[in-house]
């Protein structure tokens, strides 16, 4: 697969001097679910902005097809965007709003018909025509934002924490529908959010960024299981990081104890972050474990139990389908594949 | 329920202040100097309709010339910083905190055959040129008087439009002047048709710009009135009725006008 955008080495700074981005570089691959992942201010919505056009960057280049395309309105891009807001026009009825593109290239009254139809049927607004969009729900409208993007045929579509404002139960089911959609027309999508979960659910490929850096790219597996950093693993689900150090090849020490890991050449003694995922915490006898500690709170989450644990000089947090009573001594264990050592960041870089 | 009675000061204000003078408007109109009904009044109106007709002539280039500033200047500050809106509105308001009549008068001398325009205007070999006493120095008068009414409406209705929806008709292929004319002037036509209300009608009814600056030659229908009332033509009954056929005019302009505002904000 060939690339459809690149963007190469940009940074955008604002006239006070605060730098929103600092030195992005990426490829996006034709026909992929691309999903920028981060927390609010990491710079991801800045990113997509640079892509649609609507924000030059101080430096560095943006590439759509292979060309240059620095200085090229918004207009002129072959790219659509569906707003955090939606940004429905408000003067227009549903049909309109949807028409608004293929009028404005000048498309014949008759393809615009059938084209706005076949959106219709597509985001299921059948009826919906003359309605005017302030008399729509959040989920309808966010149907008419989208279709009034793809109608145009845009080879990528940019879409802005597009489920934001919705409902729970309204996101999962669009999260959906919009995976279903892209792959059925086999377009790009780049799709900004702060959801890890809504990321991994619906992505081919996940850029994390934060700080206006990004932090790492790779499928959602790559990223769960083999996060780079200590700022990925804890963003990616919840994760237990702490201090720890090498002193030799598969050994790992942190909280004053050494155990196996499965990983290799740090330099003897260097201080590393270790992340454990509460899921691999192992609960064995007190007598038996190296690193014990005190439950301090049990909360049921349905599938499992979250316990608190407290120990010397760290806490813990444990996935576990049985609970253990508050206050009790209990043992923790982990297996050498399911500590994650990872080299210490300095300001997340 | 109770919201009833608190709304009865303001029933009886209407009906004394508002009701009342209207009522006996037409009474005056329809009345002769013995109490007896007669049209004769409304029928002598018909002898000033060219006073009416540059009025209305009048008032109309006037909010036009004054929609053409307004609308850039409303749509700049509405797009503006929110702390800097505050100060330029403020300049755009600073005149309206000057009096009436002196901020016309400021006018007189400018524009005079001696006025200081004039004077630079000798001083680089012009001239006199004739300013004052004309319908364009009446024009004039009212645009520069009655421009903050135009902006005022405009920019309070172009603030609240959302700017993401510049930046989506800019994704669906608008330029600049197609979003312009497809998202900007549908969704600011509340603020463009209480704009031209409040200046229109203003306008078309001042009296006190055309006799300064514009001598008597142009007359115009509030001058005519207030002759009626207070000048040596006395006669309230003319007076009244004059005012009748102005109010008419009006209504009939302004529904015309609300025609072309889709939510129908009746301003009249």
């Amino acid at each position: 697969m060939e690339n459809i955008i690149s963007l190469k080495d940009i940074v955008v700074e604002f006239e006070d001097g605060e730098k929103i981005l600092k030195n992005i570089s990426l490829d996006i691959k034709d026909k992929e679910f691309v999903t920028f992942l981060g927390p609010s201010g990491c710079g991801k919505t800045t990113t997509l902005r640079i892509i649609a056009g609507f924000l030059e960057p101080t430096s560095g280049d943006v590439f759509f097809d292979g060309q240059r395309i620095n200085g090229v309105p918004p207009h002129k891009r072959n790219v659509n965007t569906v707003f955090q807001r939606y940004a429905l026009f408000p003067h227009l009825n549903v049909y309109e709003n949807i028409a608004f593109g293929l009028r404005i290239k000048k498309v014949p009254e008759k393809e615009i018909l059938n084209r706005v139809g076949e959106m219709l049927e597509m985001v299921n607004l059948m009826g919906f025509e003359k309605r005017s969009v302030n008399r729509l729900s959040g989920g309808q409208q966010q149907r008419v934002a989208i279709a009034r993007a793809l109608v145009n045929h845009p080879k990528v579509l940019l879409l802005d924490e597009p489920l934001g404002a919705l409902d729970l139960k309204l996101r999962k089911e669009m999260q959906i529908e919009l995976r279903r959609i892209q792959q059925e027309l086999e377009l790009t999508f780049i799709y900004v959010t702060h959801d890890q979960e809504e990321a991994l659910t619906m992505s081919d490929s996940i850029v994390v960024m934060n700080n206006g850096y990004i932090q790492q790219i790779g499928s959602p597996t790559d990223i769960y299981n083999e996060p780079v950093n200590a700022f990925v693993a804890d963003f990616i689900g919840e994760s237990n990081i702490v201090s720890g150090s090498m002193p030799a090849d598969c050994i790992v020490e942190f909280t004053g104890k050494r155990f196996k890991c499965v990983d290799k050449g740090f330099a003897q003694n260097e201080s590393v972050d270790v992340v454990i995922r509460p899921e691999d915490v192992k609960i064995i006898p007190e007598e038996k474990a190296e690193l014990t500690g005190i439950v301090e709170s049990v909360v049921f989450k349905g599938v499992h139990y979250e316990m608190c644990v407290d120990s010397a000089d760290s806490k813990w947090i444990i996935h576990s389908t049985k609970a253990c009573p508050v206050g009790s001594v209990i043992g923790m264990t982990f297996d050498p594949d399911d500590i994650h050592i990872m080299k210490k960041t300095e300001d997340n870089t | 329920m109770k919201l009833k009675y608190f709304s009865a000061p303001y029933l009886v204000w209407m009906i004394v202040f508002i009701l009342v003078p209207l009522l006996m408007i037409a009474y005056f109109a329809f009345t002769s100097d013995n109490g007896g009904f007669t049209m004769k009044y409304i029928s002598d109106v018909g002898q000033y309709a060219n006073i009416f007709v540059r009025s209305i002539w009048l008032a109309l280039i006037a909010t036009a010339i004054c929609l053409v500033i307004a609308y850039p200047i409303a749509f700049i500050l509405s797009r503006m910083d929110k702390h800097k809106q505050g100060t330029m509105l403020m300049i755009v308001m600073l005149p309206m905190w000057m009096n009436f009549l002196l901020r016309t008068y400021a006018w007189m001398t400018l524009l005079g055959n001696n006025g200081v325009i004039n004077h630079i205007l000798g001083m680089v070999g012009f001239g006199p040129v004739k300013l004052i006493n004309t319908s364009g120095a009446v024009v004039l008068g009212m645009v520069y008087n009655y421009l903050p009414f135009m902006i005022l409406p405009l920019y309070s209705v172009m603030e609240k439009i959302d700017k993401s929806l510049f930046e989506a008709a800019s994704d669906l292929g608008c330029s600049s002047v197609s979003t312009l004319f497809r998202i900007v002037i549908p969704l600011s036509m509340p603020g463009i048709t209480s704009g031209i209300t409040m200046v229109f009608v203003p306008a078309i009814s001042t009296f006190i710009i055309s006799r300064m600056l514009g001598g008597g030659s142009n007359l115009l229908i509030g001058d005519l009135i207030e002759m009626q009332f207070l000048g040596n033509a006395y006669n309230p009954h003319l007076g009244a009725a004059i005012s009748l056929v102005l109010m008419v005019i009006i209504l009939v302009i302004m529904t015309v006008m609300n025609q072309f505002d889709p939510d129908e904000q009746v301003l009249m």
